[in-house]
């Protein structure tokens, strides 16, 4: 079997969860009948939630990344919502939560605690969704970056505050549907020019490790995830997960979704240490951003009566600008 | 329990809410028919010899394929891989190469000596089998494998049939062919060689056996009334490719002629460069498009300097020159006359007409039906003659080696319900699995291996095989290549991608279930799932 091992090509294997051809060991932890599950059945997320698989995704990554002794602490949100009302759980690790915006300060809170202790081991990983990270929880999570508090900080972006019912964040797309940015008027939809990506501010921060991940690419989120268990200090996550409800797309089409993003360039995939990015997942098989947003119903209003909205053009120059800065395709050989 | 301030209940657990009853679809696991298999004349599971293979468990491999086909190494090299043709992977690069794959597990399995299972008991019913071509041998084995006593009666001095005197030693060498036939016979075949069966009614009687299964070629030359000269040298196909096999080559020459357009046509004409005509040319009524002859083998004559003289016949032949007349094609695509006339020059002359059975050992069986000069079967594959089965070139068919496997496999296993008086009913066949129900994002690129081709010069001097096998690195990436369509390879993307964790991994081999107490019907497992195992139904509301 040595010569197997040595070949390294497995065409049915390499992008797929599992592959048994390859040793149990050098499996994702997903693949493996002794994952964590960390975020278990019974929980109330939609049919095709990709936070839901997002978080199980990354916590049982960190949990065998760190023999499994690891503590979260989570925002409000969608996650938090759905997986602990009162007095269930579906948390299968301690895990905490206190307020909307303070997940970052509670997080770096629980790590000096478990320092104090002497229980440096015990790792901790806050974690929350775009709302509570980039918009509300923005100033607690730059002071944990600026201090370089020793937390993993994971946000789930599903692009709004899909709890509460579907409003625009600030990592909500231009030209997006939103209860507050409604599809009215002659720009219809969230306005071009507004949002932020926060992972490039994570980058800023000149933190250890920052990184975007989506669900789409598991072998890539569980090798960052386990990258950023391996480090000390502050290190950021952000990862692409799809939402059917405030995306209107079909429940199986969550990962299909994540795959576009990455696909069209519009969500690029990179990593980045001390400040510098020093490494990006290149697109492999590229695609227009229209095949990306024709499957979901907030941006329906860009291709009304089967005419192509102009805006649909202004989406892909930012694709396009993703590619060159990010550097996503392949040189030609 | 005492709780701390301001908690009044015990931590409970999600577990407890069955979110399966949000469901207004459920999937399901299912199994479908590969289209390689569905297209293989010999039945194999090539689907399932492959994912032995990937594995590296080449042994295990061999075995799975021989379950179906006794002559791997032979069918590597001569079979036309139909498979090849359905594979879903030429929609996403290029086919599967299943045939070369196949050849070098037949090839492994004949260095490394693996030998077939004797059967774990004996019925102590006979059967005798006339004809030791790839149908008769065929079902030699797998009668054998079912505990029944098998005589083959060969009428010619070797076994093999049309894979000795029909193909050329440069496509299968023939010490490849007696592995594989040796292999069989070591079952406990008895193989009585010389021994033509002139009456089958006698044959069965005399040796009392149970039930029959007739397998003789297509070894007669059909001839076309040529008017000649004295002089001129005609000689038939058939007789030219046999008499490659000991008797000593005829001379043909320095230019001759191939008159029709079948594979033997070829297969002569490339007979006829190796024994060093420096011409040979084949002369067809119709055109290429029409050739009922392989392109790969057409291809591969005109490499090696083969000529071709499209929409032609042969009017009359006189010592060292032909009369050729120019056909066209009418609207319906059948050659006409056009009274335009040339000559040309060759030394001999060889007829690739066509074949016909010698049926005369049917003469006196009672209730044999025989229609365009082959045998009339049922679907079980028997005569008009209760007991006498016959398959191979004497059944309406592609003549073809795999086809007549196949045909020796089917009747092997009618024989065997016809002796137990267990009528054979063949398995359910799953639903197609076609290219639409693939996710192919899943598989990564990777186009096929090519088998190295003999130089076209360098082989023309001799016998030598003209194409020759994989290695175990390249065997072994292009069984990776598979994409499993229609049946679950335990990829465990069902298992990852459920974020529900209503998946359930069962172990290596065992696959995957669905929990369906928390399974929400979202779909993604169907729609993330690579070779389309998995299905979405409706629930019943």
């Amino acid at each position: 079997m040595n010569e197997v091992q040595k070949l390294k090509f497995y065409q049915k294997g390499t992008l797929t969860v599992g592959n048994r051809l390859i040793d149990e060991r050098e499996r994702n932890v997903q693949a493996s009948l002794d994952r964590s599950n960390s975020l278990t059945s019974g929980h109330r997320a939609c049919q095709g939630c990709g936070e839901a698989l997002g978080a199980r995704y990354a916590i049982d990554a960190a949990m065998r990344a760190t023999n499994r002794n690891l503590i979260a602490v989570n925002a409000t949100g969608c996650l938090e919502v759905f997986t602990t009302p009162y007095p269930e759980t579906s948390w299968q690790i301690p895990w905490m939560h206190s307020l909307f915006g303070n997940a970052a300060a509670v997080a770096t809170g629980v790590a000096a605690a478990m320092r104090v202790l002497g229980r440096a081991e015990t790792r901790v990983v806050a974690q929350g969704g775009d709302g509570g990270t980039t918009d509300i929880g923005f100033g607690c999570l730059s002071g944990m970056f600026e201090r370089n508090d020793d937390v993993l900080y994971i946000c789930y972006d599903n692009e709004g505050y899909m709890n509460t019912g579907v409003q625009r964040s600030s990592a909500t797309p231009p030209a997006a549907r939103t209860a507050t940015t409604p599809a009215m008027g002659k720009e219809a939809g969230n306005v071009f020019g507004t949002g932020k990506f926060t992972p490039k501010i994570a980058v800023a921060h000149e933190i250890p490790y920052a990184a975007t991940a989506s669900v789409a690419d598991l072998h890539d989120l569980e090798a960052k995830v386990t990258k950023a268990m391996g480090l000390r200090g502050a290190r950021y996550i952000q990862i692409n997960v799809p939402c059917p409800l405030g995306w209107g797309a079909a429940s199986q089409d969550t990962i299909k979704l994540a795959r576009l993003a990455i696909e069209t360039g519009l969500y690029p995939i990179f990593e980045a240490e001390n400040g510098y990015v020093t490494r990006v997942r290149k697109i492999r098989r590229p695609t227009p951003v229209a095949e990306y947003l024709k499957l979901q119903r907030r941006f329906a209003h860009l291709f009304r009566d089967g005419v192509e909205d102009p805006r649909v053009a202004k989406l892909q120059a930012i694709a396009d600008r993703h590619i060159k800065d990010y550097g996503l395709l392949e040189e030609a050989a | 329990m005492k709780h701390p301030y301001a908690i009044a209940l015990d931590v409970g657990t999600s577990k407890l809410n069955h979110t399966g009853s949000w469901r207004t679809q459920r999937p399901e696991y299912v199994d479908r028919l590969p289209p390689c298999n569905a297209a293989c004349p010999a039945g194999e599971d090539i689907q399932g010899w492959l994912s032995h293979a990937e594995a590296g468990e080449y042994e295990d491999a061999w075995r799975a394929l021989t379950a179906n086909n006794p002559l791997p190494a032979v069918m590597g090299r001569v079979c036309y891989h139909p498979c090849e043709t359905a594979c879903n992977r030429a929609q996403i690069d290029e086919a599967v190469g299943i045939n070369s794959v196949e050849r070098f597990l037949g090839d492994v399995a004949i260095a490394k000596g693996w030998a077939f299972d004797k059967p774990k008991s004996e019925t102590g019913k006979r059967v005798l089998i006339v004809g030791a071509g790839p149908a008769g041998l065929s079902a030699a084995y797998h009668l054998r494998r079912l505990g029944h006593g098998v005589t083959i009666r060969e009428a010619g001095p070797l076994a093999g049939g049309m894979m000795r005197f029909g193909i050329p030693k440069y496509r299968l060498p023939r010490d490849v062919l007696d592995a594989e036939v040796g292999r069989i016979v070591e079952m406990g075949v008895e193989l009585v060689l010389n021994s033509k069966v002139d009456d089958i009614e006698a044959a069965m009687r005399e040796g009392r056996y149970d039930a029959s299964f007739l397998a003789v070629g297509a070894h007669i030359a059909r001839r076309a009334y040529i008017p000649a000269g004295g002089a001129a040298k005609i000689l038939d196909a058939v007789s030219l490719l046999r008499s490659m096999e000991g008797e000593g080559p005829p001379l043909l020459g320095r230019r001759v002629v191939i008159y029709g357009g079948g594979n033997t046509a070829l297969d002569a004409a490339r007979t006829a460069r190796r024994l060093g005509a420096s011409e040979a040319i084949i002369v067809y009524r119709r055109t290429r498009e029409k050739m009922p002859a392989h392109d790969f083998e057409l291809e591969e004559a005109l490499q090696e300097g083969v000529s071709m003289k499209w929409l032609s016949t042969i009017k009359s032949v006189e010592g060292g020159s032909m009369t050729i007349e120019k056909m066209k094609l009418d609207e319906t695509g059948f050659p006409q006359p056009t009274g335009e006339f040339e000559t040309l020059e060759a030394d001999s002359l060889v007829l690739a007409l066509g074949q016909d059975v010698d049926l005369s050992l049917l003469e006196h069986a009672p209730g044999i039906v025989i229609e365009n000069g082959v045998v009339k079967v049922g679907t079980d594959m028997m005569t008009g003659r209760s007991g006498v089965f016959a398959g191979g070139d004497m059944a309406p068919s592609e003549r073809t080696v795999t086809v007549a496997v196949g045909h020796g496999k089917k009747a092997a296993r009618c024989v065997d319900g016809y002796l137990s008086g267990r009528a054979y009913t063949p398995p359910h066949k799953h639903a197609l699995a076609s290219f639409d129900r693939l996710n192919t994002w899943y598989y990564e690129d990777a186009p096929a291996t090519v088998r190295p081709v003999l130089e076209a010069v360098r082989r023309v001097e001799n016998f030598e095989e003209v194409v020759s096998g994989l290695d175990e690195t390249n065997a072994l990436y292009e069984a990776r290549r598979c994409l499993s369509c229609g049946n679950c390879f335990e990829c465990d993307n069902c298992y990852g991608v459920c974020p529900d964790n209503a998946v359930v991994k069962l172990g290596p081999g065992k696959r995957f279930k669905f929990d369906y107490d928390y399974c929400k019907g979202c779909g993604l497992c169907a729609a993330e799932c690579p070779c389309g195992a998995i299905e979405m139904v409706a629930e019943a509301i």
